[in-house]
């Protein structure tokens, strides 16, 4: 059983900053094609913010969901964007998710990760298949929530989310974008993976390394 | 092979610039008191007045903060560099700017801007400031007729923030304020064409391919992808190209009034621009449609790209009272 408390939280964001940090330049080519270049730009500066704002914690004095509500303040007003409210949605969730736990269970951090999933849905008011970052996160999250549900342990449950979200992403090269600003290309969007289902891919990878 | 750009560092250009606005213009402009990016009229807001509050990424200059001023905008929220400001400098500026009498949220339609200004209208709400929203629509590259609401705001933001700007500096009620931004915008009409790219100040790599010899008719004002490429054409044939598609919506009737907007996307110059108004003033004389006036120069840009837009705002008695209501920001005076 897995035991994860503020400090492995803040391990599992910093993970993804140095992930999203490698990950930038590929980023922005892909949101060149079919958007404005800016994602992996957007990408950095927000989960640089939430390694910034966390460093900055006393992880002793604070339970995870203060820690998690830190992170989406930090996330979302270094961003703006579109990628800003979608992330700082999802952890804003995820802080409800585990409210007044001082450690993460296996569980715990299954149940947060499909409040994730479900708060970048609302907040975008995306389905699957719209070619966006959901096309990555609701897989991943359904994957997940399978794996630990038949006994799985948490690595293996992340990895089958992993392995979902990149399947998830990859289908967005067949999709015709119907949400954001890719959506003016119509079927020009054809053949080209969104990049905030890539970006998704890269952070719960990240996520997958930081926690188990 | 990187851009050249004149900057320091890419990622505090954004910030750079605001300080050296604020520098050039201190009769014109403040930031809010610990809000860098929450650019607030020095004249306009007062009590009593419907507050309106602009913004989105940074890029587009003279948009947004260049229409800060008296009789136009009183507040624009300042977003990095094609990026919609977050919620926290968006709400600064509605509180700054609120009269009490409500304060209106006007910006173009995009994804990410719709999702931060809602979440600052329901921050809003809870500081008991009223918010409503009027987005604009006006690219009639970017969705079909029938789907007017899922169009982009692209130049013709112009337009449109200066007439409801105008409605609330005369000091109509809320509902009035709105009822004239929604009017503007469906009936202000925008169409781009794009001959070479732009490059992010973060990345200096040029943000879409076009070969040496072609043009894209209907591209964003981000780079986005439009309806069609070619060949570079005259200047005749583009323009005629945009204002067909442009008058085929708005269906002028012989003796109607518009205003018009030659825009430049960034890099093209004065001249190119005065040409093909020379074209827009043929065009629409033969189907004797008048024009009330004529604005040509950097309005809507997209850093450094290349390209021109064309906008027609198809006037009535209110629209024109509107555009001739005196304003006085930093980038632009009427009246």
């Amino acid at each position: 059983m897995t035991a994860i408390d503020t400090a492995g939280l803040k391990t599992m964001f910093d993970a993804i900053a140095v992930a999203i940090e490698a990950d930038k330049d590929r980023l922005c080519q892909l949101d060149g094609v079919i958007g404005d270049a800016d994602h992996g730009i957007a990408m950095v500066l927000g989960f640089g913010a939430v390694r910034d704002a966390l460093a900055a914690l006393d992880l002793s004095a604070i339970e995870p969901t203060a820690l998690l509500n830190t992170a989406a303040k930090s996330f979302l007003n270094a961003v703006g964007a579109s990628s800003g409210p979608l992330y700082a949605t999802a952890f804003m969730r995820a802080a409800v998710a585990v409210k007044g736990k001082v450690t993460l269970a296996d569980a715990d951090l299954v149940a947060m990760f499909q409040a994730m999933a479900q708060g970048i849905r609302d907040r975008g008011k995306a389905e699957i298949g719209e070619k966006t970052m959901v096309d990555a996160w609701q897989p991943a999250a359904e994957a997940a929530a399978a794996a630990h549900a038949a006994g799985k342990t948490l690595a293996e449950s992340l990895e089958a989310a992993l392995e979902a979200a990149k399947r998830g992403a990859e289908a967005t090269k067949d999709m015709i974008a119907v949400k954001g600003r890719s959506s003016r290309l119509g079927e020009r969007s054809l053949g080209h993976i969104d990049p905030g289902a890539a970006s998704a891919v890269t952070v719960i990878g990240a996520m997958r390394k930081g926690l188990a | 092979m990187q851009t050249k750009k004149i900057i320091n560092d890419g990622n505090r250009s954004v910030d750079e610039m605001l300080e050296g606005i604020l520098a050039a213009h201190p009769r014109h402009l403040k930031s809010a008191a610990g809000s860098q990016r929450s650019i607030i009229a020095r004249d306009g807001p007062r009590p009593g007045k419907v507050g309106l509050v602009i913004g989105g990424g940074s890029g587009h200059e003279p948009t947004f903060l260049g229409f800060v001023g008296k009789g136009l905008a009183d507040a624009a929220a300042i977003g990095n560099v094609f990026a919609s400001p977050p919620p926290d400098p968006i709400l600064e500026c509605a509180k700054a700017v609120s009269g009490g009498a409500g304060v209106l949220f006007m910006y173009g339609n995009y994804a990410g801007d719709v999702m931060n200004f809602d979440m600052a209208a329901e921050m809003a709400a809870m500081d008991d400031i009223e918010v409503r929203t009027v987005l604009s629509t006006d690219d009639v590259a970017s969705a079909p007729r029938d789907q007017r609401h899922k169009r982009r705001g692209v130049a013709g933001n112009f337009f449109i923030f200066k007439a409801a700007g105008a409605a609330c500096d005369r000091m109509l009620s809320f509902d009035e304020c709105e009822r004239i931004a929604k009017k503007a915008n469906d009936r202000t009409f925008t169409m781009g064409v794009a001959l070479s790219p732009c490059s992010l100040p973060q990345t200096r790599r040029p943000n879409f391919e076009i070969g040496p010899d072609e043009m894209e008719i209907g591209m964003g004002i981000h780079g986005e992808p439009g309806i069609a490429r070619g060949k570079l054409k005259t200047a005749d044939e583009i323009t005629d190209e945009m204002l067909d598609k442009i008058l085929d919506e708005m269906a002028p009737a012989r003796g109607d009034k518009v205003a018009v907007l030659v825009n430049s996307l960034g890099s093209t110059p004065l001249m190119e621009l005065y040409i093909m108004n020379r074209r827009v003033k043929q065009r629409l004389d033969d189907i004797g449609v008048s024009v009330h006036a004529t604005w040509v120069g950097n309005y809507c840009t997209s850093l450094e790209m290349a390209g021109a837009s064309v906008t027609l705002m198809h006037l009535d008695g209110e629209l024109q009272t509107m555009l001739d209501h005196p304003c006085d920001c930093a980038m632009f005076r009427a009246g």
